[in-house]
């Protein structure tokens, strides 16, 4: 199964933002999306979401087009991780990771029994079943992005669509969430998420996805689309590539 | 239910109890507890009872109707506040956001000018409100923006002035002897002229209401989160937003039009029922009913007993409103953020 996108025009009513896109992303791959600041990433990641129309072009989802899928239809697809913020009222974990189940029961229904067992997996899988009752609100970032993802297993989706998830989070929770991200795709989920770091790429992506003024500059395997010279053409900065003289793992440095 | 719901729910039980038990005993004519259970025990079963003609008349009579009603605008102004709190992801809202509370005062004046019968100014505020949160929402879709729910609040604010200005309009050319202490009157809110008649227009709107919300009680959960996260957890937040509106209007035209104007309460019992019971919907909802409901008899009894005349409840609920609303802004990070 797969999302795709073809020769797709993205942006807002007043503007647009990307031309000429093609995208895809199968299940059991896990895709990065890098570039620039202000170059679409976001833009791209909600059209392929369906939270924003295509201004042109179509995106599908396993064949079918993305807007012939309900809202909740959707939801039982593909899920979104948000970049993690603060919410207004102080749910419990719980009840956070619960709400992923929403798109399973009907419109009047709670969670029943079995949703609740669900959600608890999802929880113990990322281990953080003790934080359960506790405020949504009190715990730590890195906790809260855990919770997140926690939640979109939860909505048993084949693919999860994250924006950042690792923007807020120190150095060994970054190292988690990829973890968790690579484990995603090998229980066969479809991944595709955006990141500032072309090493969170190289580690936790099949393939990466460059993206620049809204033009796609490449798109392929990471260990060929990540080089000194693309990411230089990506950010238009200088960046120095390192590399492992034992294992031949290379990583870049900004500047 | 968890445990940890019980011990709120019970507070707010005990809250509405000794409201009732306050509103039915204290007064100008002081009533036993001793005779008032004596009186609603035999009216309950059909019994005769000992009591006097005149203590009868006091409870069945006087404040009976009186009790219900503030019982039931207290609910319906908590449950309409803890619906759009909900809906606007913000603790600081309260009914009055989507000019309905404005509508309907525009309504019943008008009414009132008019020189119409109670029922037709009542029937007024509530077309008045109505009308009111439907413009709202008209002019608020049709402003395309990225935050729908700021412009729907800014469309509110707006509106709500206007009307407002027709308010004042209709009260400058009102006759200032009859029609103008009345409309006063209204707009401060009271529950003095509340009767049995009144009962059922308002008991109908509210019940409706408020099943409706409780009905969608874990939708409003998610509806919480921002719009896109609901939308992706696979909730259609369009025409979910409409219906959740629609029922909290319903609720707030039919206490503005049976009651008047009474702020604050939508805003002040919905924030003690979280601290009660935690944010969950399927828990709040019933909360602030039960403790909305106990809330406005206790005012309402205070309204009636505290001066020589009657207190207008809109100014009572003003001043606790009021310093409590400060509170909250100023320690707003510390209990929900």
């Amino acid at each position: 199964m797969n999302i795709q996108a073809h020769d797709l025009t993205i942006g807002y009513p007043d503007r647009t933002v990307g031309r000429g896109l093609d995208v895809i992303v199968s299940t059991g791959e896990v895709l990065a999306l890098l570039g620039p600041n202000g170059g679409g990433k976001t833009t791209l990641l909600k059209t392929l979401l369906g939270l924003l129309k295509p201004k042109a072009g179509e995106v599908r989802l396993a064949e079918k087009p993305l807007d012939a899928y309900s809202t909740r239809e959707r939801a039982r697809v593909i899920a979104y991780v948000p970049q993690v913020h603060i919410s207004t009222f102080a749910f419990t974990v719980e009840t956070v990771v619960l709400m992923g189940r929403t798109a399973h029961g009907s419109l009047f229904s709670r969670p029943s029994a079995q949703d609740r067992a669900v959600a608890h997996a999802a929880l113990e899988r990322f281990g953080i079943a003790a934080l359960a009752d506790r405020p949504y609100t009190m715990i730590s970032g890195g906790e809260r992005q855990l919770v997140l993802l926690a939640r979109a297993l939860a909505q048993e989706p084949q693919f999860i669509v994250l924006d950042e998830p690792t923007a807020s989070l120190d150095f060994g929770n970054q190292g988690k969430v990829m973890n968790e991200i690579r484990a995603l795709a090998k229980s066969g989920h479809g991944v595709l998420f955006t990141t500032h770091d072309p090493n969170h790429a190289l580690r936790a992506a099949d393939r990466a996805y460059l993206l620049r003024d809204g033009t796609r500059i490449a798109d392929g395997p990471v260990a060929s689309v990540l080089n000194r010279e693309q990411l230089e053409a990506l950010y238009q900065a200088t960046v120095e590539c390192l590399t492992d003289p034992d294992r031949g793992a290379v990583a870049f440095l900004p500047g | 239910m968890t445990r940890s719901a019980l011990p709120g729910l019970a507070i707010a039980t005990a809250v509405l109890i000794a409201g009732l038990l306050l509103a039915f005993t204290v007064g100008r004519y002081p009533v036993s507890l001793a005779d008032l259970l004596n009186v609603l025990s035999a009216k309950l079963t059909g019994q005769t009872t000992e009591a006097s003609p005149a203590v009868q008349n006091v409870i069945l009579q006087v404040r009976g109707p009186r009790v219900l009603a503030a019982a039931l605008v207290g609910a319906a102004l908590a449950v309409a506040g803890t619906a759009f709190q909900g809906l606007f992801r913000n603790p600081l809202v309260s009914p009055d956001i989507l000019g309905a509370s404005s509508g309907a005062a525009l309504g019943a004046v008008i009414g009132i000018f008019f020189s119409l019968g109670v029922v037709a100014i009542q029937a007024f505020a509530f077309v008045g409100g109505l009308l009111a949160v439907a413009a709202v929402y008209v002019i608020g879709s049709a402003v395309r923006a990225r935050d729908p729910i700021l412009v729907l609040v800014l469309t509110g604010v707006v509106v709500g002035a206007l009307l407002g200005a027709g308010v004042g309009l209709v009260k400058y050319l009102a006759d200032p002897y009859n029609q103008l202490p009345a409309m006063t009157f209204w707009l401060l809110g009271s529950l003095a002229a509340a009767n049995v008649s009144d009962l059922l227009p308002l008991f109908g709107p509210v019940a409706l209401g408020s099943i409706v919300l409780l009905a969608l009680r874990w939708r409003m959960n998610v509806m919480s989160l921002p719009e896109e996260e609901a939308r992706s957890l696979g909730v259609a937040t369009g025409p979910l937003r409409i219906v959740i509106v629609a029922a909290a209007t319903l609720t707030t035209s039919a206490s503005v039009a049976t009651a008047g104007i009474i702020g604050w309460v939508g805003l002040v019992v919905p924030h003690l029922a979280r601290s009660l019971v935690g944010p969950d919907f399927a828990r709040l909802l019933p909360t602030a009913a039960i403790l909305g409901g106990g809330y406005l008899l206790v005012i309402d009894t205070l309204a009636r007993t505290v001066a020589e005349v009657e207190i207008p409840l809109g100014i009572l609920t003003a001043v606790v409103g009021t310093p409590f609303f400060i509170w909250l802004l100023a320690s707003m990070q510390r209990t929900w953020s």
